[in-house]
């Protein structure tokens, strides 16, 4: 089975941090995905920039509104997603696990099949 | 027509886990399982008697029976080539046993609590949606949809149908044992509601922790929490005064407590507990039920142990770090070294148990033992606010009654 492994946090610590602790938090990704490509699970995945970039286009009653800023005000936001090939939801937890995010959001892709 | 009812209702008893478990494995569809097993009854409720050779095989070939003429019209409907006709296996001669990836698979983590709770009973435990309902007093249709989410995630998010393996398992085990606990703690303590014990319910979790017992043998945890639940069970007859008013430990009839009960769940205790009094113990639910072993074996409230009782509290407390327990160890402390000892380890206990009417009643009782009357007025009224069931507001009213001031 699909999932997108969503990470979530709050974004104030990593908009603050320095070049090292940067480094320090993409090597930690950096053995994540290698992790995931040695058990052929990992399917792509991008970090995402901050929240504060964000651009949300909404549709309603025939007009297009844009507005800046996320769909959701909130502190904690997505900053990142790894889509990931599982057996099951055991194996998605097993990988949220290792996933460097302190919060991951774990969403199943619907088989269209 | 009612021998046969008899029958069926026996054969549902007694085999619907095994059935629904090996049905899910084979189907690899808990919802369709359900509904084909439940077809299978049905069929049985008109074709018995007479009743055949082997009940639980006949239902087995019924289900498949109807689990494939489901796929059919599903496939049909959906314009899809029927499928393949299979010969009907031969009735087993014996039905291998599922029940436990079932009931690892209703306790997922990823569900909710609720849902765990609500799918264990139905699924394991066999009760209809009807009876799920009345017994969390919940609408049948909120139960229904409950249910029926939580068979939707199962599927859609991929849940597994597995037992888990490894250090998964310990870790796995604990979160079913929570579920029969929690299902036994409903029933043993209302939280809401005019009744102080729903029987039925608590009832059911002693029979989820058997099957327990007989699926995970020579688990110290398993026998602990089996045996908390008998020890408690045991006293259900006398918990309860002829009007439905809480009756208190020390002043319950201990002639109308299952003896029986209590003597199976000693012999558990037994044989699982450390051998040596300086050992650890395994667990959490091992010792709870040790300490209530202490409270059901002594023959008058006065012959309580409560040195022994508030050491099991003290390891207790180590073990999970509980503000619950420390009360609990607090009342223990009172009646073994005396009502000052046990209050002074309620300090600090007020910004995690301040909405728990048992911590203001604990320290009201104290503070009249202390002869502290105007403090234990207030005490009282601390309790009475937060308070959730009635016969616990009757009990605490006729306490706060019982004071020389007012």
């Amino acid at each position: 089975m699909r999932y997108v492994l969503l990470a979530v946090g709050d974004e104030r610590p990593w908009a603050e941090a320095g070049p090292a602790e940067r480094e320090e938090v993409y090597a930690r990704w950096g053995r994540f995905e290698e992790m995931l490509t040695a058990r052929d699970a990992g399917r792509g995945g991008d970090e995402l920039a901050h929240s504060g970039t964000a651009t949300t286009v909404r549709k309603t009653g025939g007009k297009v509104i844009v507005t800046d800023g996320p769909y959701a005000e909130a502190t904690e936001q997505i900053g990142g997603y790894v889509t990931i090939e599982a057996a099951g939801m055991d194996e998605a937890i097993e990988f949220a696990r290792a996933c460097p995010s302190d919060v991951v959001e774990i969403r199943p892709v619907p088989d269209r099949g | 027509m009612s021998r046969s009812v008899t029958a069926v209702e026996q054969a549902y008893r007694r085999h619907w886990a095994r059935l629904l478990a090996l049905l899910t494995a084979e189907l690899r569809d808990l919802d369709l399982a359900e509904e084909s097993l439940q077809d299978a009854f049905a069929a049985a409720v008109t074709a018995w008697p007479p009743e055949p050779a082997n009940p639980p095989a006949w239902l087995l070939t019924t289900a498949r029976r109807r689990a494939l003429d489901r796929l059919r019209r599903v496939a049909v409907a959906a314009g899809k080539l029927p499928l393949l006709i299979v010969d009907d296996r031969p009735e087993p001669s014996s039905i291998p046993d599922e029940r436990l990836r079932l009931i690892f698979t209703c306790c997922h983590p990823a569900l909710s609590a609720d849902a765990r709770v609500a799918l264990t009973l139905r699924c394991v435990g066999g009760l209809t949606t009807r009876e799920i309902a009345r017994l969390f007093l919940v609408p049948e249709a909120t139960m229904a949809a409950r249910i029926t989410r939580a068979k939707k995630k199962i599927a859609q998010a991929g849940i597994p149908y597995r037992v888990p393996a490894g250090p998964e398992l310990a870790e796995r085990r604990d979160g079913v044992l929570a579920v029969v606990y929690l299902v036994f703690t409903e029933g043993y303590a209302a939280t809401g509601g005019d009744r102080l014990i729903r029987e039925d319910l608590a009832a059911e979790a002693v029979a989820l922790g058997r099957m327990l017992r007989e699926l995970l043998p020579a688990d110290p945890e398993v026998d602990g929490l089996l045996a908390l639940m008998l020890l408690h069970h045991a006293r259900r007859d006398a918990r309860l005064g002829p009007s439905g008013e809480l009756v208190r430990l020390p002043d319950q009839d201990r002639s109308r407590w299952h003896r029986g009960e209590i003597a199976e769940a000693v012999s558990l205790l037994e044989s699982s507990r450390p051998q040596h009094t300086a050992d650890p113990f395994p667990g959490p639910y091992l010792l709870q039920a040790a300490i209530a072993a202490e409270h059901a074996t002594a023959t008058r409230a006065a012959d309580t142990d409560w040195s022994a009782i508030a050491r099991l509290y003290g390891e207790l407390e180590r073990l999970t770090g509980s503000a619950v327990v420390r009360l609990n160890r607090a009342v223990a402390v009172a009646e073994a070294d005396g009502p000052g000892a046990g209050l002074a380890l309620l300090d600090g206990l007020d910004h995690e148990l301040g909405r728990h009417h048992l911590l203001h009643a604990a320290r009201a009782e104290l503070l009249r033992r202390l002869g502290r009357e105007r403090e234990a007025l207030d005490a009282y009224g601390r309790a009475l606010e937060v308070v959730g069931t009635d016969p616990e507001r009757a009990f605490l009213l006729s306490r706060r009654a019982e004071l020389s001031v007012r």
